[in-house]
């Protein structure tokens, strides 16, 4: 599902290297230059991994998200940062399923973005069929 | 040729909704300039010096004449009447209003072709040999490989925001007509055991730092080529550079990294990515190939040449090829006649050459790399009659691979990163060596210009390679010997000091000179570059 998140109220992400470090925390955020696979080992005690875009042209956390998914990852994946309504169809298909704007969205935008690609031509981390096995059956 | 389905139609209808959403909300001020730019290069438009500038893909470089009059149509209602083709097989034009945009992209879609990721830094239009399903010595077409990684690299989720742009070269036989091993991924369709699959050679390129690519994989099969491709490119959106946009290309990490250490991680992550199912069955590259299975050719058509008229057999020696077919010969199409400019053509002519595809070539044309196009079936008992049209439209200079053939980029006439021109030394460079004889004598010699570091122009694989550059306030032109960009891939050597715009005509002509006096006998000037070194060279531009 795709939301506007307002963190007031739940627990805060910790960085990478405190959930490393502590065992209780069940949020985590990731910095582009972190390599997901590091979480992999401790994906069943996360219930957020938030990915951090500060400038929206880093297309390092596309990449952190499918891992994760790959992974076995079934947790909130939020993407947060310099979320742009142009760059959220991408990110769902890596395997976002939130989003945090630093600027809010204007939602028809987002509603006609997610809306936009009737079909994709391979696979992500989404689960859609790509266009090949469409038409293969 | 390649015919959209349902979904690649509707795949490039979706783009035309989604850039024109994305111009409305520029234009009415929604996203700024910034945010807005990687939309619109993921879409071919820039902002040059003067307007937009678009760049239509041209997959392959493969056309049909109903696409190459929509190129002619676009040039004549948007644009000043012509296009420029370019060395990634595509067309730009220069004169473009953004609010024409959308429009014209519906043009595009309308025949099956689109702007998609011809810029930004996402896997651009996938490039391979202008004589693919006709050239005499291919193992076999690598279009349909090409076709399926251009359906896999577009809209591609994960790599739209590479760390820079991304480009890939696809090619079947040894000649290596596509500057393969220049590419961030060059694959070599090659033969084991009676099966195809591809080499990959990744971490090529130009630019400031030019970088032959390292063989990663000599045999990847069919079955697992998108899921390496995945890999390759999940290592370099990873851990490629995003501090420096000159260090950012895949060619900087694999050198860092080294070839090896790049080829294990590759390996780690393919057996992961292969796990994924993202491979397409056999049945889809079959789908694909056969819409690629060659033109009804007769082999039996006559296979002699009337070489009578003395200027046709002069265009037949220079800029005819052999087909695979006897009785068919491969047409290139010089678009570099003395004195123009290199890679561009009027309406007319692009008008002209449709014709000319759908009467004697099976309705197929070809954009090559060196920015000329080749009409690759054509009955060689045709020829004279294609000549004649060609002629007749100033579309038949004699000139192919010789040194008036030169790639050019559009230099700081148009481009608002060029430090220096590059057409009006094109041009006269073509002006000094305009009698063909004497660029027939002087033999296969690639003569490329750039006019900034940024080498669009491939200099560094010239021959003789030019690269314009800003010293102090005025332009300056280094030139280099010794580059080449096919199968005996190298980079060209810097001379010395460098030369104003008539300076640099002046010494190539004591380079061409000094050639003519070293050479053995079947030497091509590279060849003889290569067996005396520069210092002959050196000795005869500078004294």
């Amino acid at each position: 599902m795709v939301e506007h998140i307002h963190s007031d109220g739940e627990e805060p992400a910790v960085t990478l290297d405190a959930f490393l470090s502590q065992s209780n925390a069940t949020a985590v955020r990731l910095e582009p230059d972190e390599d997901a696979r590091a979480l992999i080992p401790h994906l069943d005690r996360l219930a957020l991994i938030e990915v951090a875009f500060p400038k929206f042209r880093d297309g390092r956390g596309y990449s952190s998200a499918r891992i994760l998914r790959e992974a076995g990852y079934a947790g909130e994946l939020r993407a947060r940062g310099d979320v742009l309504v142009d760059q959220i169809a991408y990110m769902k298909r890596c395997g976002f399923d939130t989003f945090a704007p630093e600027k809010e969205l204007n939602a028809a935008d987002v509603e006609a973005a997610l809306a936009r690609w009737p079909e994709h031509y391979q696979g992500a981390a989404d689960g859609a069929k790509p266009i090949w096995k469409l038409r293969h059956g | 040729m390649y015919k959209y389905d349902e979904y690649d139609h509707a795949m490039v209808d979706a783009r035309v909704a989604e850039f024109s959403d994305q111009v409305r909300r520029r234009l009415a001020g929604e996203i700024t300039e910034d945010q807005f730019k990687p939309l619109r290069l993921m879409n071919g438009l820039y902002l040059q010096l003067h307007a937009y500038m678009l760049r239509v893909a041209v997959p392959y470089g493969t056309l049909d004449s109903r696409q190459m009059r929509m190129l002619a149509h676009i040039a004549r209602k948007y644009d000043r009447d012509y296009g420029h083709f370019t060395t990634r097989q595509n067309i730009q034009y220069n004169w473009i209003k953004l609010e024409d945009a959308p429009a014209i992209l519906e043009d595009l879609a309308s025949v099956e072709m689109h702007a998609i990721q011809t810029s930004g830094n996402c896997i651009r239009n996938i490039s391979s040999d202008q004589w693919a399903g006709a050239a005499a010595d291919e193992i076999t077409d690598p279009r349909p490989w090409a076709e399926l990684l251009r359906q896999w690299s577009s809209f591609h989720p994960e790599f739209s925001y590479l760390p820079r742009k991304f480009k890939i070269a696809v090619i079947a036989a040894n000649e290596d007509r596509a500057a393969m091993r220049l590419h961030d991924i060059g694959i070599q369709i090659v033969e084991k055991d009676g099966q195809h699959g591809a080499a990959f050679y990744v971490g090529g390129g130009m630019g400031r730092t030019p970088m032959i690519a390292p063989l990663i994989k000599d045999f990847v099969p069919l079955d697992d080529m998108l899921s390496y491709a995945e890999a390759c490119l999940r290592v370099y959106n990873r851990y490629g550079r995003r501090d420096n946009i000159y260090k950012a290309r895949i060619k900087i990490l694999i050198h860092e990294l080294g070839a090896d250490e790049y080829r294990r991680q590759v390996e780690e992550e393919f057996k992961h990515v292969k796990s994924l199912g993202i491979d397409p069955p056999k049945a889809e590259f079959d789908r694909i190939a056969a819409q690629f299975a060659p033109p009804p050719l007769d082999a039996s058509a006559p296979d002699e040449i009337d070489r009578s008229d003395p200027d046709f057999a002069v265009w037949v020696d220079q800029n005819v090829a052999k087909h695979k077919v006897s009785g068919h010969a491969i047409v290139n199409i010089s678009l570099k006649p003395v004195g123009g400019i290199p890679g561009d053509a009027s309406s007319a002519q692009i008008d002209l050459m449709a014709d000319l595809a759908e009467k004697y070539s099976h309705d197929e044309l070809r954009v090559t790399h060196a920015q000329n196009i080749v009409l690759p079936h054509v009955r060689k008992a045709d020829l004279y009659a294609v000549w004649q049209a060609l002629d007749a439209a100033g579309l038949a200079t004699p000139n192919l691979d010789l040194i008036s053939d030169i790639i050019a980029c559009p230099g700081l006439d148009y481009c608002s990163l060029a430090n220096a021109r590059s057409i009006p030394v094109a041009q006269k460079i073509a002006q000094r060596f305009a009698d063909p004889a004497r660029q027939r004598d002087l033999g296969e010699l690639k003569l490329k210009i750039s006019g900034c570091i940024n080498a669009c122009g491939h200099h560094h694989a010239g021959h003789i390679g030019i690269l314009g550059v800003d010293r102090k306030g005025t332009e300056n032109y280094q030139l280099s010997l010794g580059g080449s960009g096919a199968e005996d891939v190298s980079l060209g050597t810097i001379t010395g000091p460098g030369f104003d715009e008539d300076g640099v005509v002046d010494a190539i002509e004591r380079v061409t000179d000094k050639y003519l006096a070293e050479r053995n006998e079947g030497e091509r000037f590279v060849d003889t570059f290569r067996r005396v070194g520069m210092a002959p060279f050196k000795e005869a531009i500078y004294g």
